[in-house]
């Protein structure tokens, strides 16, 4: 009975047939160690935020007159509107933390390398719509933060010749920031960035799969079926999708099926991530005033400025060089050059080996670099903007994009080690 | 259906003839959803240009007018304050308006089109308070200078010019709004000839 009813299903809409496919007949190469995580947590977090925000949005008030109050009303008055509205808040600071250790993963392993150009593309993009979206989510309690934190980055589109001045009047909607814009910002969070990000992440799968997963070595696990490797008798142990050989053209080595592997060993991912949010949201939710800043538990005043104006943490590495250069149009050119050179990242590094483990040292020290630069970046972006932290900055941002610039010379012809043939 | 030859021209031409339609229809029907984000007729009303008689207006005295919900000043400056404003230049944190506070004409020393009238958003530069308007008793905060704005919330100073002096919070001098004179007599603020 069961049987007919899931082949009469498979015929019309062949379900279990993309299971297989994409969970528990994909090869994944066995070799993930804790760097892997972070992909099946940005999707946890993702969850977390989609049914957390659908939740505040029941209580929630999008007006000039009502969001502050409804989010305090929310935060006393709703049962347990506190722990879901710190779950959202904390989730958006969560979400970066892992999207961040992703991007360094993929960094690390080489994963943007040919042929995973386009995989590497929709990561940036989901990254951009993330951005925007923590951006309009942070205006929406309506506080002194969420006020003129808006103000300062509407401001970056101010400072582009000829068209600024009208592209932030368009983009606010009044004059200066007001109902019009919170309403405007609170449709985009809530209802189109979040349907582009999960398209984003459906497509970002879907080209992961084509291409299937990179791995710790950088080497693929999918290799020409002319005889030069073998298949040993742990490979033929496991049963993986016709779809993943080419009708024979490829046979795959040192494969692991997603599930029940990974699913199991994401499981324990998930644990030890939660453990460590649920203590964020129970004993630290505010995250010492870097995931919720001081200034945003007074509503939002035009007429007052308050003294120190930083963005959420995850924004300021890019913030810190928008202000280490003095003119403020290029200052923008500079920040959103930061991040297209991450993107174009597959075209500028020109090596063939792909992970850390076989690449020069230079290759490692220059990624050290990296990491020194955008974490100290970050560091500078929550500092006033004077005296010694501009220098500093301006160093940081000088040696950002001079990893790029230095991979690009080397990585032509490095200095490697030999690729195994077979995953260690 | 018919059996004759594909004609590969006249079908490229069609395909590119409907991409050329639908694409105009298309950016057609993106208009009214990006006219839609620019400010309604209620918020332009709500930040509508104000205009002030100032026939009236004494030497010394400052009248207040509100623009968008900011109080802007407007000060008929006797010749002897704008005589001052060369004496203390030394004291100030950017006695040049080189930061953009103001419109390109009200970049000189007494940041303003006609040197006796002065305008000004009378709104702190530090944390948004109302300085007070001194006309005879600044010397008690600036040793030499008769009169100036004292902010009276965390002591910031300006000169009758609104620019900042040194060592006080406020960052900036005191923003100067759009601003023209119709006649003689009326000042619209909000608007200029740049903007009309």
């Amino acid at each position: 009975m069961f049987k007919n009813l899931m082949s009469w299903i498979e015929y019309r809409l062949p379900f279990m047939d993309k299971m297989n496919l994409h969970v528990m007949q994909y090869p994944a190469p066995k070799n993930f160690n804790f760097w892997y995580f972070f992909g099946s947590l940005a999707m946890l977090v993702l969850v977390n935020q989609i049914l957390t925000g659908v939740w505040l949005t029941m209580n929630y008030v999008p007006s000039a007159d009502g969001a502050f109050a409804s989010v305090e009303y929310i935060m006393r008055d709703v049962d347990y509107g506190w722990l879901l509205r710190y779950m959202h808040s904390t989730g958006a600071s969560a979400f970066f933390v892992v999207v961040y250790l992703h991007m360094l993963r993929g960094m690390m392993y080489g994963s943007y390398q040919k042929p995973r150009e386009l995989l590497w593309i929709f990561g940036m993009l989901i990254f951009l719509v993330l951005m925007a979206e923590a951006f309009m989510g942070y205006l929406l309690p309506w506080g002194q933060m969420s006020f003129w934190g808006a103000q300062v980055i509407i401001g970056i589109f101010g400072t582009i010749p000829f068209v600024g001045e009208d592209l932030t009047l368009w983009i606010r909607g009044d004059y200066v920031i007001s109902g019009a814009t919170l309403n405007r910002f609170f449709a985009l969070h809530v209802i189109a960035l979040p349907l582009v990000l999960v398209i984003l992440v459906f497509l970002h799968i879907m080209a992961l799969h084509e291409v299937g997963s990179n791995n710790p070595d950088g080497i693929e696990i999918k290799k020409d079926n002319d005889g030069t490797v073998e298949q040993t008798e742990a490979d033929k142990k496991f049963t993986f999708h016709q779809y993943f050989t080419r009708g024979g053209k490829k046979i795959i080595v040192d494969a692991i099926p997603f599930h029940p592997y990974y699913t199991v060993k994401d499981l324990l991912g998930v644990a030890g991530f939660l453990l460590i949010f649920a203590w964020v949201i129970f004993f630290f939710p505010e995250g010492g005033g870097y995931f919720l800043e001081p200034p945003n538990f007074e509503p939002a005043n035009a007429l007052k400025t308050p003294a120190h104006i930083a963005p959420v943490w995850y924004f300021t590495p890019f913030y810190a060089i928008l202000r280490a250069i003095p003119h403020p149009f290029m200052g923008a050119v500079a920040m959103f050059a930061a991040i297209v050179a991450l993107a174009l990242l597959p075209w500028l590094d020109r090596g063939r080996v792909r992970s850390i483990r076989y690449r020069s040292g230079l290759h490692t020290a220059n990624l050290i670099n990296f990491c020194i630069s955008f974490v100290a970046l970050g560091v500078l972006g929550v500092l006033p903007a004077e005296g010694l932290y501009t220098l500093l900055a301006q160093i940081f941002s000088f040696t950002y994009f001079g990893f790029f610039i230095l991979l690009w010379f080397y990585s032509k012809n490095e200095k490697t080690k030999p690729l195994p043939v077979r995953l260690t | 259906m018919s059996n004759a030859p594909v004609d590969h021209g006249r079908r490229r031409f069609l395909t590119i003839a409907t991409s050329v339609v639908g694409g105009v229809g298309a950016v057609g029907a993106a208009v009214p959803f990006v006219a839609s984000w620019m400010p309604s007729e209620k918020a332009k009303q709500a930040g509508a240009a104000v205009s002030a008689d100032i026939s009236k207006l004494e030497p010394g005295q400052l009248i207040r007018v509100e623009w968008r919900g900011k109080p802007v000043w407007i000060v008929k400056r006797p010749q002897a304050m704008l005589d001052e404003l060369a004496t203390h230049e030394d004291k100030l944190r950017d006695p040049e308006s080189e930061v953009e506070q103001q419109p390109a004409y009200a970049q000189n020393r007494h940041r303003s089109k006609k040197p006796e009238i002065f305008v000004a958003v009378g709104i702190c530069t530090h944390l948004g308070c109302s300085p007070t308007y001194i006309i005879n008793d600044f010397a008690a905060q600036v040793e030499g200078v008769k009169s100036g704005f004292f902010c009276p919330c965390h002591g910031s100073k300006f000169d009758m010019a609104g620019r900042v002096f040194q060592s006080v919070p406020a960052p900036k001098n005191l923003q100067i709004p759009p601003y023209m004179f119709i006649d003689d007599n009326t000042i619209v603020i909000g608007e200029d000839e740049g903007t009309v």
